[in-house]
């Protein structure tokens, strides 16, 4: 969870509402605080109102209710230009008439610096992407990596103290987007500054950010650091979204405080985590990394439930191997396991039994 | 196949070089010859499917302009009709009279004439043609070629009875001047000079003065209906490229909605609007805004052309402006606002600058398209909103000088090429976008 108050952050969205046609809500009731030199990443599907909350944070759109503050101020009324915030926009928006140098010297050249400042500044960023040898190009004549770098430079070089990123490493190849993820999290923790990052790519939220906020349907579903994401997701909708998951739907059976038993639709009885189920009775579906599901029963312990599975298909992958299993009903229930000397590899048509330790298995709401 | 025959030790099997250092395919031929080869079917399926049109352009577009472009220059109607006059007048010094022998001659000519089928005669097409340089020429030699069967030696006399211009070296001079097959006469014209006594070349009077006001006046007219355009369509342009597709398409009908009605109406109706008693004056009279005595000249004068020409030109000032704009993403101006710059200063270092090449094709589309017109100003342009082209067709249909028109319009036709290179110059024509 966020450590600060709603409030003390260097920007809080306060009740924040969006609606563009007056019948539907594209961000409900939206509350967040981001602390200074934070690294947060907005994190959801497309429609889920995370790019409309970053555009109303750098002004482009008008919060239909609610307050934005940046570093204690209400910024809802002040135009985009004056609220100096640097961003950094899906298709980087490089000027195309204007060099490299120029793009660059256009935030300080508007602030009215001199010549030789902004021809130090400009320097400077361009270093800080290594690409100062770059000045004189066009951004057409660019790769697309390079002008991502140089959008960047962009939105640092007038030295904001908050940068807004939308989808920055979409139109990016695999390998130039890793090593981009990595420079942009090195360059902001270097430069202290706080920095707002939208993305629909769930590795790249996890590998970036300090906290990471899961929107879905015009509200934060969660927000919490990476490991906590993805290892306790609060409902269904997180744990699908976030990483590999494998669910199963049944009711519960038996609440033991930290511990709880599920009846699976088959029959089968499993042990699961409550997490947002309440009572005995209810229907839930519980959720499992494909990590954590064990078919060595000697690793697990002895009172576990074990519960049966059919191998539908064995992958060899190289590092892990991916064993689709049928459980329950379900026929796309994934099992990884390491490569190890030791790890068995699985038969097609074999039947095993898996279980898992009950805090791994959680069980969530059963959306209908 | 030379490489073929090369022996292992010239060639070893993966050589990509033969021995001059040229690539080579894996079997030996050139790879320029082999590229050449594979690319062969492709051209000539590539011609074919031009071929059609560039035939239609070459027979009905260049050729009719090149030959235009001869008639401005080619003179043949004294060198057919007096052979023999211009034989003896190869040594006289254009002073004074030319001798009893020049005479002769001409009686010969005419003489020749005469006998030749009513269709092949070359006097009547000589005394047009001298008609151009000297008016009264062509009364002369119609008058003189019906007598001279009875004419009798000496010759100069009976012609000097016949038309008193035989009698002055003026007529002579002008014979001798156009006794070649070529002449720059037509260009001279419609520059607005002439030939003096001494056959220089010198202004016109004053009063002749006519082509080079009106191409001076045909040039200000088009800047002038560019910038209107420009004016009034980049707004326009500007908010059809921010709506929404669908919005946008509907409005896009509007200003099409020109192109589709006819032009004689389109200009008809102007003319309804503007004229003296028409909708616009006695609107304005009513409101009060002028008095019904001095009711405004708004058509049969430049006014009237400007604004026609404006409203039927606008498309092709908002269509490429249109284009180009809608290529433009929003995010640049948000990208330029994020950066600091007021909306006044994002719009003017940021988007404008962006909108340049369809300003550009727009303005040369429209310029060059006015520079040329011909129905508009024709119908609402009266005396001072006529424009170059007018001229053309009056000499094309009226006068029936072609060798002037043909001049006018070469002048016109090269006048356009050298602004559309200067234009490329500037600002360079691959970046334009036509739409």
């Amino acid at each position: 969870m966020v450590a600060q108050q709603q409030g003390d952050g260097f920007v809080v969205f306060d009740g924040v509402q969006k609606s563009y046609d007056g019948e539907t809500l594209v961000v409900k009731d939206l509350n967040l605080s981001v602390a200074k030199g934070e690294f947060l990443t907005m994190l959801g599907p497309s429609g889920s109102g995370k790019t409309t909350c970053l555009m109303m944070l750098a002004g482009f759109e008008t919060a239909t209710n609610g307050e934005i503050m940046l570093d204690k101020r209400p910024i809802n009324s002040v135009p985009p230009h004056k609220r100096g915030i640097g961003m950094v926009f899906q298709n980087y928006a490089l000027f195309p008439h204007m060099t490299v140098g120029e793009n660059l010297a256009f935030p300080l050249e508007v602030r009215g610096l001199g010549k030789s400042d902004r021809e130090k500044k400009v320097k400077r960023a361009l270093d800080m992407v290594q690409m100062g040898a770059f000045m004189g190009r066009r951004p057409a004549q660019l790769s697309g990596g390079q002008q991502q770098r140089i959008a960047l430079a962009r939105a640092l070089v007038f030295e904001p103290e908050l940068v807004l990123m939308d989808e920055p490493l979409g139109a990016l190849d695999k390998q130039l987007r890793e090593h981009m993820q990595f420079e942009i999290t090195r360059l902001a923790h270097d430069l202290g500054i706080t920095t707002v990052y939208v993305t629909h790519d769930q590795t790249e939220a996890l590998t970036m950010s300090d906290n990471v906020a899961v929107f879905d349907d015009g509200r934060i579903q969660q927000l919490d650091p990476p490991d906590v994401l993805y290892e306790e997701p609060r409902n269904s909708f997180v744990a699908q979204f976030i990483g590999e998951n494998n669910t199963l739907d049944g009711v519960v059976k038996e609440i033991k405080g930290d511990a709880c038993v599920v009846e699976l639709d088959s029959g089968a009885l499993i042990d699961a985590k409550p997490v947002n189920i309440s009572k005995v009775g209810e229907r839930t579906r519980v959720s499992i990394r494909p990590e954590r599901v064990e078919a060595n029963k000697e690793r697990l312990d002895a009172e576990a439930h074990l519960i049966d599975a059919e191998v539908l298909e064995f992958i060899y992958m190289g590092d892990v191997f991916r064993t689709r299993l049928k459980v329950a009903g379900n026929e796309n229930f994934i099992m990884k396991t390491r490569n190890a000397p030791d790890q068995v590899r699985h038969k097609k048509g074999e039947k095993i039994k898996i279980g898992w330790m009950p805090k791994d298995c959680r069980a969530l709401d059963c959306p209908t | 196949m030379a490489m073929a025959d090369a022996t292992q030790d010239d060639v070893q099997v993966g050589d990509t070089t033969d021995k001059r250092g040229r690539l080579v395919t894996s079997d030996g031929t050139p790879l320029r010859r082999a590229l050449e080869r594979s690319m062969r079917r492709r051209k000539l399926t590539a011609f074919l499917l031009v071929a059609p049109l560039l035939a239609f352009i070459l027979i009905f577009f260049a050729f009719p302009i090149a030959q235009m472009m001869w008639r401005s220059v080619d003179n043949p109607q004294v060198v057919d009709a007096l052979p023999r006059t211009l034989d003896a007048l190869q040594d006289w010094d254009g002073s004074g009279m030319p001798d009893e022998p020049v005479f002769a001659a001409l009686h010969a000519d005419m003489m020749e004439d005469l006998d030749r089928p009513r269709r092949e005669q070359k006097i009547g097409p000589l005394g047009i043609r001298l008609n151009y340089e000297l008016s009264a020429a062509r009364g002369a030699i119609s008058r003189t070629s019906r007598q001279v069967p009875n004419f009798e030696a000496p010759y100069a006399e009976a012609f000097g009875d016949a038309h008193r211009l035989w009698g002055q070296p003026e007529l002579w001079r002008v014979i001798k001047r156009e006794g070649r097959p070529l002449t720059p006469a037509y260009y001279i014209a419609a520059l607005d000079r002439e030939y003096d006594e001494a056959g220089n070349i010198v202004k016109r009077p004053e009063n002749r003065q006519i082509y080079v006001n009106l191409f001076g006046r045909t040039l200000a007219l088009s800047v002038a209906i560019t910038f209107m355009t420009f004016l009034l369509g980049f707004p326009i342009a500007y908010y059809l490229s921010i709506l929404p597709m669908r919005y946008a398409n509907l409005l896009m009908i509007a200003v099409l909605l020109p192109f589709w009605t006819s032009l004689l109406v389109r200009t008809s109706a102007w003319i309804v609007l503007l004229q003296q008693q028409g909708v616009l004056n006695t609107l304005f009279v009513n409101i009060g805004l002028i008095g019904d005595d001095n009711r405004l000249d708004l058509i049969y004068n430049q006014t009237g052309t400007i604004i026609a020409m404006t409203h039927i030109l606008l498309p092709f000032m908002v269509l490429p402006l249109y284009s180009v704009m809608r290529t433009i993403p929003p995010s640049y101006m948000r990208a330029a606002k994020s950066l600091g710059a007021t909306p006044t200063t994002a719009f003017r270092r940021v988007y404008f600058p962006q909108t340049l090449p369809g300003i550009g094709a727009g303005g040369v589309l429209v310029f060059i398209i006015s520079i040329g017109y011909y129905i508009t100003p024709a119908l609402v342009g009266g005396q001072s909103g006529r424009m170059i082209s007018n001229e053309i067709a009056r000499h094309i249909q009226q006068s029936l000088n072609w060798g002037l028109a043909a001049a006018l319009g070469s002048m016109l036709l090269v006048g356009v090429l050298l602004l559309y290179w200067l234009f490329n110059r500037l600002v360079g024509t691959d970046s334009l976008k036509f739409g």
